[in-house]
C-alpha cells in the first residue's frame, strides 16, 4: 500500500547541499536523492489534501506525478516551492533537511518551478524578466542577464532572443522563458505543473528534448501531467497521488497506462465506469507508440470506432452526412458565421479575423484546429458576446445575434465553454451561485432568490457531472479540473442549441476528459450543434464530424473527417498550402 | 471583539476576529503615547471614548444621533464598492442632498408635515443622484475612472454651497453665511422622547436592513456581487456590467443625498457650509471597516458615533483635545485595513487562481 521509496538517511553525514552535485549518477554507491519529501501533510480546513506524502526525486531523474483532478498534485508542488505552508512533514535536499517557507527558500535550495499560469511581465523583454527574478542581485546587470539567458538557452538546446518582448512570444516560447528563468537561478530540481497542457505537439517535442538534455546534466525534473502516453515516454519514474496519498511509485519503463489509470482511481476498469462509452479512445491514446504521429494515428482509428458506437444509438454514424442532416433539414443551422471579420492591431498589422464563413448544423460537431494565437480566442470572445465583430454576421438557431450582448446570445440558445476559466467564473462566489449566474432570474421566488431551488439545481449538476465539491464551496478553491466541470455543467444544463467549446478538456484527468467527451457527444446526439475549438488533434479527430483549420485569422481548410489526418491538418495549421491531390 | 460580525469572508472567522483584536491592540499602543502627552491616563481615556457614552441615556441617544449621517454615507459607499464602482464622492453628494432638501423647502414652504418631509427627503435623493450621475455616465460610456471624477466633485459641491449661502440664500435676518431656516413642517419628528434622535435614525436602520436583504437574498444582489468580484466573469455570464455600475452609482449617490437631506431636516434645519462634518469621507471608513456589508456598516457607524460622543466627553472631563477622537478612529481604520491586508494576502496565496494574476497572459 505504502510507496516503496524509503527515505534513505544521508550516507556520509550531513551533506552541505553544495552545488558540486555528483551529477552523472555514475557512482555505484547509493547517494541521497536530490529532493525528498517525507510525510508531507496539508489540510484546508477539514479537507486533507496531502496526507503523509513521501516522494523522492534522484539526480538526473524525470519523475512524473499523476493523479485525478483534485488529488492534491498542485498543492504538493506549491508546498515544495514554498508557495503553500504545510502542516507536517519534512523536505530534504541531498539528504539534509531544509526549511522551505517561501519561494526564496526554495530557490536557495535549488528548486525552480514553472506554474501553469506563467508569471512573466508581458511588456518586458526576456532578459528583463530574468533580471526581475533576481539574477544580478540588486544592481541592474543587463549584460549579465543577457549572458545568463544565452547560457541557459544553450543548456536547454533552444534559441531564445534575450531582447524579444514576452507578449510577442508564443505560449511554448514563454514556457521556455520560464524554464530559462529557473535555470538562470541555478536550479537543480525543476517542477513543471502540467507543462504540456498549453502546448501544441511540436512544442511538446521541443520541451521533451530540452528535458532530456537537462537531465543528462544531472538536473532532476518533477512534472505533472494528465496525459498517460507522454508520461511513459518521457519519465523515469512515475508516482501516483490518490486523494492526497501516494498510491504507488513505479519505474516508468514498460509501465502499462492501464495500470497507471487503475492506480489513479483505485480500482480496475477505469474509463468505462462513468460512461456508457467504450474505452478505446483513452486506451488508444495511452497505449503510446513512440512518436506523436503514430500515437495520433492509432487514436484516429480507435476513435472512429468509438464514434460509431456512441453516435447516439439509432442512426449509425457511418453515413453521418446524410444520416444526421436529413431529419434536421428543416431546422436552421445551430450556428452560422457569415463573412465574419474583426479588425485590430496585431504585430503583423493584419486583421485578427478575416471572412470567416462557417455553418454548424444541429447534431453536428465541427472541430476547429489551429495553433493557438491564430484567432481562436478572438472568435470565442466574439461568440461569447464579449467583443463585437467589425464585419459580417453571427446567427444562432436562425436568430441574428451579431454584436449582441452575452445575455441575448445565451437567450438565443448559445452555450459557451471558454479556455479561460478565470474569466468565466466568479472566484469569490460559491459553486451554486456560479452555476445559476447565467440565468439567475429563473431561480426567483417573489422578489427573492429561491435558495432551495438553487441548491437542488446545484446538487443535481454536481451529481450528474461528478464534481468534487459542495454547493457552498467557494469556487476559487476548486482544483482546475473541477472548476472546468462546473463550467461544463453550467453550459450544458441549459441544453444549448449551439455550443462553443474551447479547449474543454485542457487540464482534465483522463477519466474526466473522457467524461467531457461523452457529454459533448450526448449534446450532439440530442440535436445540439457544437463548435469544438481545440489544439488537441486527438480530441478533434475523435469527436468531430468536420474539421476546419484556422490560420492567421482565416479558415484555410474545411475537411470531412475522412479527409482529415494529422499530417494534412499539421500542414494547414502551419499555413502551408496543399496540392489538390493531397486532400482528395 | 465587538466587531466580530463585521467582516465576513471565506477565511475562517477566527482569523478575522484575531486580526481585528490585533488592530485594536495596535490602536491602544499607538494612541497611548499621545494621550499621555496630552496629560491624561490612557486607560481612563479609553473608558471615556468607548464605555462612558453607553452608560447614560442622554449620551446614548447622542451616539445614535451622531451615527445617523455616518450610516447613510456608509451604506452609500458600501453599495457602490460592492458593485466595484469606486464612489469617493459621498461628501459632495451629501452636500448636494442637503441643498436639494433646502431648495425643496424654499420652493414649497407651506406644505403640511405629512407632505413636506417626504418632499424634502426626495429632493435630497434627487439632488444627490444629479451630483453622482455625471461621473457614472462618464464611466459607463467612456470608461473614465470614477475615483477621480467623483472625488473632484466634492470641493465643487462645497464651493457651491458656500456660493449659495453667501449669495442668493444668505440669511435674511442675521446676514450670516447660512440660509434661512425651513418652515416647521420640514422638521423630522423625534422618535425617542426627551432626546433629539429623529426619524432619520430608524430610517437608516431600515435602509440597512433593506440593503442587506437585497444583497444577500435577491437575484439583483447576486448580480451586483458578481460584478463587484469579477466584472469579466460577470459579463461573460450575461450580466450587464455597465448597467450594474450605473445603477449602483445612482443608488449610492441617492443614499448619500438622502443622508444630507436627513441631516438638514433632522438637525440643522437650514443650509450651512458645515452641514457635513466630513460625513462623506468618514462614510468610506465606515463602509470599509464594515466589510462593505450593511450589517457591518450599522455596527461600525454606531461605533464611530460612540467614539465621537466619547471624544466630546473626554475633552470635557480629561481636557483632551477633541481631535483625539479622530486620531483614535483614524488609527483604527489604518490598523484594521492594515491587518486585513494580511487576510487578503492569505487569500491571494492560497487558491491557485488568484496567485498568479498579473502574470503575462
Ligand atoms: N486554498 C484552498 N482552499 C481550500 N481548498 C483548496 C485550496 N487549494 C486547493 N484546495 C483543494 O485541495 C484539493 C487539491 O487541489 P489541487 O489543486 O492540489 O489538485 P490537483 O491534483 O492539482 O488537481 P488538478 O489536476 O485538477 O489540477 C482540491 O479539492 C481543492 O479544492
Ligand atoms: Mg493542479
Amino acid at each position: 500500500m505504502n510507496d516503496p521509496v524509503q527515505p534513505a538517511p544521508g550516507p556520509g553525514g550531513p551533506v552541505s547541499g553544495g552545488p558540486g552535485s555528483g551529477g552523472q549518477g555514475s557512482g555505484s554507491e547509493p547517494i541521497a536523492p536530490l529532493i525528498e519529501l517525507v510525510g508531507i501533510r496539508k489540510s484546508f480546513g477539514d479537507l486533507v489534501v496531502n496526507d503523509g506524502v513521501d516522494l523522492a526525486v534522484d539526480h538526473g531523474q524525470v519523475h512524473a506525478l499523476l493523479g485525478e483532478n483534485g488529488a492534491g498534485k498542485t498543492t504538493l508542488m506549491r508546498i515544495l516551492y514554498g508557495l503553500t505552508r504545510f502542516d507536517d512533514g519534512a523536505i530534504r535536499v541531498d539528504g539534509a533537511p531544509v526549511r522551505i517557507a517561501s519561494p526564496a527558500d526554495a530557490i536557495a535550495a535549488g528548486i525552480g518551478m514553472v506554474t501553469q499560469h506563467f508569471s512573466l511581465v508581458g511588456t518586458m523583454t526576456v532578459a528583463e524578466n530574468v533580471m526581475l527574478s533576481g539574477v544580478g542581485l540588486g544592481r541592474v546587470d543587463r549584460a549579465g542577464a543577457v549572458a545568463a539567458v544565452t547560457a541557459a538557452a544553450d543548456r536547454l538546446g533552444v534559441a531564445i532572443d534575450p531582447g524579444a518582448r514576452i507578449d510577442r512570444l508564443s505560449v511554448g516560447e514563454q514556457q521556455r522563458v520560464e524554464i530559462v528563468k529557473a535555470l538562470a537561478r541555478e536550479c537543480r530540481l525543476l517542477i513543471l505543473d502540467e507543462p504540456t497542457a498549453v502546448l501544441v505537439p511540436q512544442d511538446v517535442e521541443a520541451l521533451f528534448g530540452a528535458i532530456r538534455r537537462l537531465t543528462a546534466d544531472g538536473l532532476g525534473v518533477l512534472f505533472i501531467s494528465h496525459k498517460l502516453g507522454e508520461v511513459s515516454r518521457i519519465s523515469d519514474r512515475v508516482s501516483v497521488l490518490r486523494r492526497g496519498r501516494i498510491a504507488g511509485s513505479v519505474p516508468a519503463a514498460g509501465i502499462e497506462p492501464r495500470a497507471l489509470a487503475e492506480m489513479m482511481v483505485g480500482r480496475p476498469t477505469v474509463g468505462v465506469r462513468r460512461t456508457d462509452r467504450p474505452a478505446p479512445l483513452t486506451a488508444a491514446r495511452d497505449g503510446s507508440a513512440d512518436g506523436v504521429g503514430a500515437e495520433v494515428e492509432a487514436d484516429l482509428v480507435a476513435a472512429r470506432g468509438v464514434d460509431v458506437g456512441t453516435a447516439a444509438g439509432p442512426d449509425a454514424a457511418g453515413e453521418r452526412p446524410a444520416g444526421t442532416a436529413a431529419p434536421q433539414r428543416l431546422r436552421p443551422p445551430a450556428l452560422r458565421l457569415r463573412e465574419l471579420g474583426l479588425s485590430g492591431g496585431t504585430a503583423r498589422g493584419r486583421d485578427l479575423l478575416t471572412d470567416l464563413n462557417l455553418v454548424v448544423q444541429p447534431g453536428e460537431i465541427v472541430g476547429m484546429a489551429g495553433v493557438s494565437g491564430n484567432g481562436q480566442s478572438e472568435l470565442v470572445q466574439l461568440l461569447s458576446g464579449l467583443r463585437r465583430p467589425s464585419r459580417g454576421t453571427v446567427e444562432v438557431n436562425g436568430i441574428d445575434v451579431t454584436g449582441a450582448s452575452p445575455q441575448r446570445m445565451i437567450a438565443a440558445g448559445l452555450g459557451r465553454i471558454t479556455e479561460d476559466r478565470h474569466a468565466s467564473v466568479v472566484p469569490g462566489l460559491t459553486v451554486e451561485q456560479n452555476l445559476v449566474l447565467e440565468d439567475a432570474a429563473t431561480f426567483r421566488r417573489g422578489p427573492f432568490l429561491d435558495s432551495g431551488a438553487v441548491r437542488r439545481h446545484a446538487s443535481a449538476l454536481i451529481e450528474r457531472f461528478n464534481i468534487k465539491a459542495a454547493p457552498t464551496d467557494p469556487i476559487g478553491a476548486l482544483s482546475g479540473g473541477n472548476m472546468q466541470k462546473v463550467l461544463l455543467a453550467r453550459a450544458l444544463a441549459r441544453e444549448p442549441v449551439a455550443l462553443v467549446a474551447s479547449q474543454p478538456t485542457r487540464g482534465l484527468d483522463v477519466g474526466a476528459a473522457e467524461f467531457v467527451h461523452t457529454q459533448l457527444l450526448q449534446r450532439r446526439a440530442a440535436g445540439g450543434g457544437l463548435l469544438l475549438v481545440s489544439e488537441d488533434l486527438d480530441e478533434l479527430l475523435a469527436l468531430s464530424d468536420r474539421i476546419v483549420v484556422i490560420y492567421a485569422g482565416r479558415i484555410v481548410g474545411d475537411l470531412t473527417i475522412e479527409q482529415a489526418d494529422p499530417r494534412t491538418l499539421g500542414l494547414l495549421m502551419t499555413g502551408q498550402r496543399l496540392d489538390e491531390g493531397e486532400v482528395a | 471583539m465587538r466587531l466580530r460580525l463585521v467582516l465576513r469572508g471565506r477565511e475562517p472567522r477566527w482569523l478575522v476576529v484575531l486580526l481585528i483584536a490585533i488592530a485594536v491592540v495596535i490602536v491602544f499602543a499607538v494612541t497611548a503615547g499621545p494621550i499621555r502627552l496630552a496629560g491624561a491616563n490612557p486607560r481612563a481615556a479609553y473608558q471615556r471614548y468607548l464605555i462612558t457614552p453607553l452608560t447614560s441615556f442622554t449620551s446614548f441617544t447622542e451616539v445614535l444621533l451622531a451615527s445617523t449621517p455616518l450610516l447613510f454615507t456608509g451604506l452609500a459607499v458600501a453599495i457602490a464598492f460592492r458593485a466595484g464602482y469606486w464612489n469617493i464622492g459621498g461628501e459632495g453628494q451629501f452636500l448636494a442632498g442637503a441643498t436639494g432638501a433646502v431648495a425643496t423647502g424654499f420652493a414649497f414652504p407651506g406644505l403640511p408635515a405629512a407632505l413636506a418631509i417626504p418632499a424634502g427627503l426626495l429632493g435630497g435623493v434627487v439632488a444627490g443622484m444629479l451630483w453622482g450621475v455625471v461621473p457614472a455616465w462618464l464611466r459607463a460610456t467612456w470608461g473614465i475612472d470614477e475615483v477621480v471624477t467623483t472625488l473632484l466633485l466634492n470641493p465643487v459641491a462645497l464651493l457651491g454651497v458656500q456660493a449659495l449661502v453667501t449669495g442668493p440664500w444668505r440669511n435674511s435676518q442675521t446676514g450670516f453665511a447660512v440660509s434661512d431656516s425651513l418652515a416647521p413642517g420640514y422638521a423630522l419628528p423625534t422618535v425617542i422622547p426627551d432626546s433629539s434622535v429623529h426619524l432619520g435614525f430608524p430610517l437608516a436602520v431600515l435602509l440597512a436592513a433593506l440593503i442587506w436583504i437585497v444583497m444577500s437574498r435577491t437575484v439583483t444582489g447576486l448580480r451586483v456581487r458578481a460584478v463587484g468580484l469579477s466584472p469579466d466573469a460577470a459579463a461573460f455570464s450575461g450580466i450587464g456590467v455597465r448597467k450594474v455600475h450605473f445603477g449602483a452609482a445612482l443608488i449610492s449617490a441617492g443614499i448619500a443625498g438622502l443622508g444630507g437631506a436627513v441631516q438638514v431636516l433632522g438637525v440643522t434645519h437650514q443650509l450651512t457650509p458645515q452641514v457635513s462634518d466630513s460625513y462623506g469621507y468618514t462614510g468610506i471608513v465606515v463602509a470599509t471597516l464594515g466589510g462593505l456589508s450593511a450589517l457591518g456598516v450599522l455596527l461600525v457607524g454606531l461605533l464611530l458615533g460612540n467614539i465621537t460622543v466619547g471624544a466630546q466627553n473626554a475633552s470635557l472631563a480629561l481636557q483632551l483635545p477633541p481631535q483625539m477622537g479622530q486620531i483614535i478612529s483614524s488609527s483604527l481604520l489604518l490598523a484594521v485595513v492594515g491587518m486585513l491586508v494580511f487576510r487578503r494576502y492569505r487569500i491571494v496565496r492560497a487558491p491557485r487562481d488568484t496567485a498568479h494574476q498579473g502574470g503575462a497572459e
